[in-house]
C-alpha cells in the first residue's frame, strides 16, 4: 500500500478488509457503506460472540475491526479481550456512545483496543485510521 | 432546463435549508446524503426507515416502562432512551437526540412526570421529522419527473 497524507484517500492496491462488530442493524448499514466509500470492503458480526467464532473458524484476517462497546452476548470490551488473546493482531478501534464516562472509555482501551472513536461514524474520522494503517 | 425542474430545484434547496436553519437535521444527515450513489440510490431512505422503526420500537418501549403500576424501573426507560440518543445521532435527527438528552438527565433523577412529558415530545418529534423527509422524498420525485436532478444542497 502506498503511504498517503492525512485526508487523502487514492486508489490502493489492496482492499482494506474491515469486520463491523455491532448488534445495531442502523449502525451496521451506516458504517458498512462509509468503508465502502474509502474504498474498503467489509463483514459483519451482529455481537461480540459471533466477531470471535469468525476468527476462531474462518481463520480470518481483517485490517481494521470496528466494535461496538454496548452488545448482547458478548460485550465489546470482553470480545476485544479475548481477540488480543486469541492473538489477533487487526487495528481494533472501539466505537462508544457520547454517554460513555472516562472510566468506561478507559476501561475499553486497555482491553486491547488501538484507538477510540466516538459515534456517530463518519468518513473523517476513519480516514486518518486508514491513513494510519497504511503507514504501517 | 425546464422552468418547473427548475422551480422544484429552487423550492427543494430552500425546503432541505429549513430542515437544517430549524434544527431538524443536522452535519450528520449531511453525511449520510455523501454516501447514497448511484449503486445505492435509496441509501438515505433505506437508513431513515431502520431509524423510524427504531422510534416506534423504543418509544413503545418507554411507554409501557413508565406504564407500570407501582415502582417506576426508570433504568429500564433510560436504556431504551439511550438507545434512541445513539440512532437519533446517527442520522443527524437533531431535535429528537436532543430530547433524549433531557430525557435521559430525567430518568436519572427519576422524575416520572418529566420523563412522561418528555415521551410525549419526542414522539411527536419523531413523526414530525418522519413527514418533513417524506416531504423532502416527494420533492425529490417531483424534480426527477420534471426532468431535473436533485440539487446537493450546500447548508454552510
Amino acid at each position: 500500500m502506498a503511504t498517503k497524507s492525512m485526508g487523502d484517500i487514492e486508489k490502493i492496491k489492496k482492499k482494506l478488509n474491515v469486520l463491523i462488530v455491532d448488534d445495531d442493524p442502523l449502525n451496521l448499514i451506516i458504517h458498512e457503506k462509509i468503508i465502502e466509500a474509502i474504498g474498503g470492503i467489509s463483514q459483519t458480526a451482529n455481537n461480540g460472540e459471533e466477531a470471535v467464532i469468525i476468527h476462531r473458524d474462518g481463520g480470518s484476517s481483517f485490517d481494521l475491526i470496528l466494535m461496538d462497546k454496548e452488545m448482547p452476548e458478548r460485550d465489546g470490551v470482553s470480545t476485544t479481550k479475548k481477540l488480543r488473546e486469541m492473538e489477533v493482531k487487526s487495528m481494533i478501534v472501539g466505537v462508544t456512545s457520547l454517554a460513555d464516562n472516562e472510566e468506561e472509555r478507559r476501561a475499553f482501551m486497555e482491553a486491547g483496543l488501538n484507538h477510540c472513536l466516538a459515534k456517530p461514524l463518519t468518513k473523517d474520522k476513519i480516514i486518518p485510521l486508514i491513513n494510519q494503517l497504511m503507514d504501517a | 432546463m425546464d422552468s418547473l425542474a427548475a422551480q422544484l430545484q429552487m423550492q427543494y434547496r430552500n425546503y432541505i435549508l429549513s430542515l437544517y436553519q430549524q434544527g431538524f437535521l443536522d452535519d450528520q444527515f449531511t453525511e449520510l446524503k455523501s454516501l447514497q450513489d448511484d449503486g445505492s440510490p435509496d441509501f438515505v431512505a433505506e437508513v431513515l426507515s431502520l431509524f423510524f422503526d427504531d422510534c416506534v420500537k423504543l418509544v413503545g418501549n418507554m411507554a409501557r416502562a413508565l406504564d407500570q403500576t407501582g415502582t417506576v424501573d426508570f433504568s429500564q426507560v433510560g436504556a431504551s432512551v439511550h438507545q434512541l440518543k445513539d440512532s437519533s445521532s446517527s442520522v443527524g435527527a437533531k431535535r429528537v437526540k436532543g430530547l433524549c438528552i433531557t430525557f435521559k438527565e430525567l430518568c436519572e433523577a427519576k422524575n416520572y412526570e418529566g420523563c412522561v412529558r418528555c415521551l410525549q415530545q419526542v414522539d411527536i418529534e419523531y413523526k414530525t421529522l418522519k413527514a418533513k423527509l417524506l416531504d423532502m422524498f416527494m420533492f425529490e420525485k417531483q424534480i426527477v419527473q420534471a426532468g431535473g436532478i436533485i440539487p446537493q444542497v450546500d447548508i454552510n
